[in-house]
């Protein structure tokens, strides 16, 4: 074992002491609590990178590669962490949105309360663990540390409004929590393993009455997920908890839902895939139909938003419901193009919560989330602030109206950039006459089709008229004050959508070889299960 | 004892949801907390009920699931309790958060 494979321990385990290290210095030295909390992040991210490289060049079937014996006992009895690509993609696109919320928040929204820089990289380390782990009560405990962490960022910097979002945020996910562990509990009782790649197994060989407890185990299990990526009608909690949240808070938040989508991907592809005997394909139906119905309120939601912070909520939804109902359609030409979908919207949405806060600064100070954000700080903190580094962007609003304007293409779907590009993918895999058996389109993805493009036209319509009333129609005439770093955070993820855009080749050919590995389950249990032990090679 | 065991459950799951549909915040606090025993009590019965069998080997003796009671549920539920205390506890606080802020104890802050 070279020192290369325990590079795969360290996305949790360098956010994890970072964040409590941090938690000691004074919150008078914020600023260098977010330089170290970055730089842990940069770490993180840059070995991100270097396991997605490590993650495409495995042999499909190699025993034990990408695998984490935590303890060193065998896979079914320890806990193990598994990287694969899927798992190493999720791992960039978080580092890469936590290097862009964190730079914005050092602006000045690190001083809306205290311990942002610790939360964060303990959500950080929350959210890898979830992405990495193979285990499914390990998967229970890295949600809990990533939900725990997100009570406190959503509650940073206080006031009526978040408390109150907050309040209806931790009752929900405290009852998903729940409903989590009866699914787990379940499904141990079941099969008697935790092991997914195990599990993996065992569901196609369990019988009877036990099929049955399994089968409700992972439909309890689900609806925990379904309630975090905000399914229909599981996800009324989502507008108002990411408006309230704070910017850079939110910026992030656009990956949490995501992390519902991940686990739900993974444990359908692998626990019902076509070997899974009685049970394959279990739940499709509900994910295409609920993601269905999810895209069509998230697209009502978008046009019936007043406040851009719900309307970014609603685009939420309407990603989510997305790539449920392609994990619902299944196939490896849709799951691939999904996987693109993911990429791009997650920095679409994340970038769009970090503009939103800039672009209402010039807005009139009635607004909702203004007067949360006066509230927050007074307006002394802000002179203050502008005679230390008063570096205002010259032409300011070009430069926003510019990025709304990517955004907005992003959103909808327009060409030539990747939003378009990833829901051709989706299109495209669809209706692939070389794909065989599913030429045939059946009603229920023409319906699929047709909100794909409806949704587009909501999000395209919602985002003129706000556009027009922000950036040609502005009443008050002023020009917001914007640093450089926080206007850099918002062109960094849009310029990765446009490399995303024009490298869409290289980038298809890595989703598309991520869903052929997911469709075939064995090469994940065939890794986990023969993973040789350290010195019992 | 099955049956003691699962009425328990029952019972406490119908508190709890009850109790999570009320308008106050501590009703709601509570309805949380009966839920957490319901789940944690749940997971224990996933590891089948048995009487006076130890869940943990001997030195050098064997076993099984016939003379012995499977430890991990017992693992599982140390580790839900665990955390669903400390979620209660932080629960807690953001209803006093609420109720000063808004000077209610209703949870939209508002009768």
């Amino acid at each position: 074992m070279n020192w290369l494979s325990h590079l795969i321990i360290l996305p949790i385990l360098v956010p994890l002491l970072t964040g409590a290290a941090i938690i000691p210095i004074d919150e008078r030295e914020r600023t260098m609590k977010g330089i170290i909390a970055f730089c842990a992040t940069a770490v993180v991210f840059i070995i991100s990178l270097i396991l997605m490289r490590m993650a495409a060049s495995f042999d499909d079937a190699q025993a034990g590669a990408g695998v984490y014996l935590l303890g060193n006992w065998p896979a079914p009895f320890g806990i193990v962490l598994v990287l694969d690509r899927l798992s190493a993609l999720m791992l960039v696109l978080t580092g890469f949105l936590a290097l862009s919320a964190q730079v914005f928040a050092m602006a000045r929204w690190q001083k809306a309360g205290s311990h942002f820089h610790s939360l964060f990289q303990l959500m950080l380390a929350g959210l890898n663990g979830a992405f990495l782990t193979g285990d499914l009560f390990n998967l229970f405990v890295f949600f809990e540390m990533m939900l725990a962490a997100s009570y406190g960022l959503l509650l940073h910097g206080s006031g009526p409004l978040r408390v109150k979002a907050g309040l209806h945020y931790i009752a929900v996910n405290l009852v998903a929590s729940s409903l989590f562990l009866i699914g787990v509990s379940l499904i141990y009782g079941a099969t008697g393993t935790l092991n997914m790649a195990d599990l993996a197994l065992r569901i196609a060989v369990v019988s009877g009455e036990n099929r049955m407890l399994m089968e409700a185990g992972a439909a309890v299990l689900g609806i925990a997920f379904l309630v975090k990526a905000g399914m229909w009608p599981l996800g009324f909690w989502l507008p108002g908890a990411y408006s309230a949240a704070t910017p850079p808070v939110a910026a992030i938040f656009a990956i949490l839902t995501k992390v519902g989508v991940y686990i739900l991907l993974r444990l359908s592809l692998l626990f019902f895939s076509a070997d899974a005997g009685a049970s394959a394909g279990f739940g499709q139906t509900v994910l295409l139909y609920g993601g269905m119905v999810t895209i069509a309120f998230g697209a009502i939601g978008v046009l019936a938003s007043q406040a851009m912070g719900r309307l970014a909520g609603y685009c939420v939804m309407v990603s989510s419901g997305t790539m449920l109902a392609a994990i619902g359609i299944g196939g490896i030409d849709v799951i691939g193009g999904a996987l693109f979908y993911l990429v791009s919207s997650t920095l679409t949405i994340c970038a769009f919560f970090l503009l939103i806060e800039l672009v209402e600064r010039a807005r009139d100070a009635g607004a909702d989330v203004l007067a949360v954000t006066m509230e927050a700080y007074g307006d002394a903190d802000e002179d203050e602030e502008e005679k230390e580094e008063g570096v205002a962007v010259p032409g300011t609003l070009a430069v926003l109206g510019l990025c709304f304007c990517i955004c907005a293409m992003l959103l909808s779907g327009l060409p030539p950039l990747s939003g378009f590009l990833a829901k051709f993918a989706i299109l495209h895999g669809l209706f692939d006459p070389e794909a065989g058996a599913s030429t045939a389109a059946t009603g229920a993805q023409w319906t699929y089709v047709a909100l794909l493009i409806l949704s587009g036209l909501a999000a395209m319509i919602a985002m003129n008229r706000i556009g027009i009333r922000t950036f040609w129609n502005s009443i008050e005439g002023t020009i917001p004050r914007v640093y450089l770093i926080e206007i850099m955070p918002v062109l960094v993820l849009l310029s990765a959508c446009l490399f995303l855009s024009f490298q869409a080749g290289p980038t298809m050919r890595f989703m598309d070889a991520t869903a052929e590995f997911l469709s075939k389950p064995q090469n994940y249990t065939g890794r986990v299960m023969s993973a040789p032990q350290i010195g019992k090679e | 004892m099955e049956l003691v065991l699962s009425v328990a459950i029952g019972v406490l799951t119908a508190s709890g949801v009850w109790l999570l549909f009320r308008p106050r915040t501590y009703q709601v606090v509570i309805g949380l907390s009966l839920l957490s025993y319901a789940v944690n009590l749940f997971i224990f019965g996933m590891g089948r009920l048995r009487l006076n069998a130890p869940p943990v080997l001997e030195q050098g003796g064997t076993g099984g699931l016939l003379t012995h009671t499977d430890p991990i549920p017992q693992a599982l539920v140390l580790t839900a309790i665990v955390i669903g205390f400390a979620m209660t506890a932080l629960f807690l606080v953001v209803l006093l958060a609420s109720r000063g802020l808004t000077g209610t104890d209703h949870v939209d802050g508002r009768e």
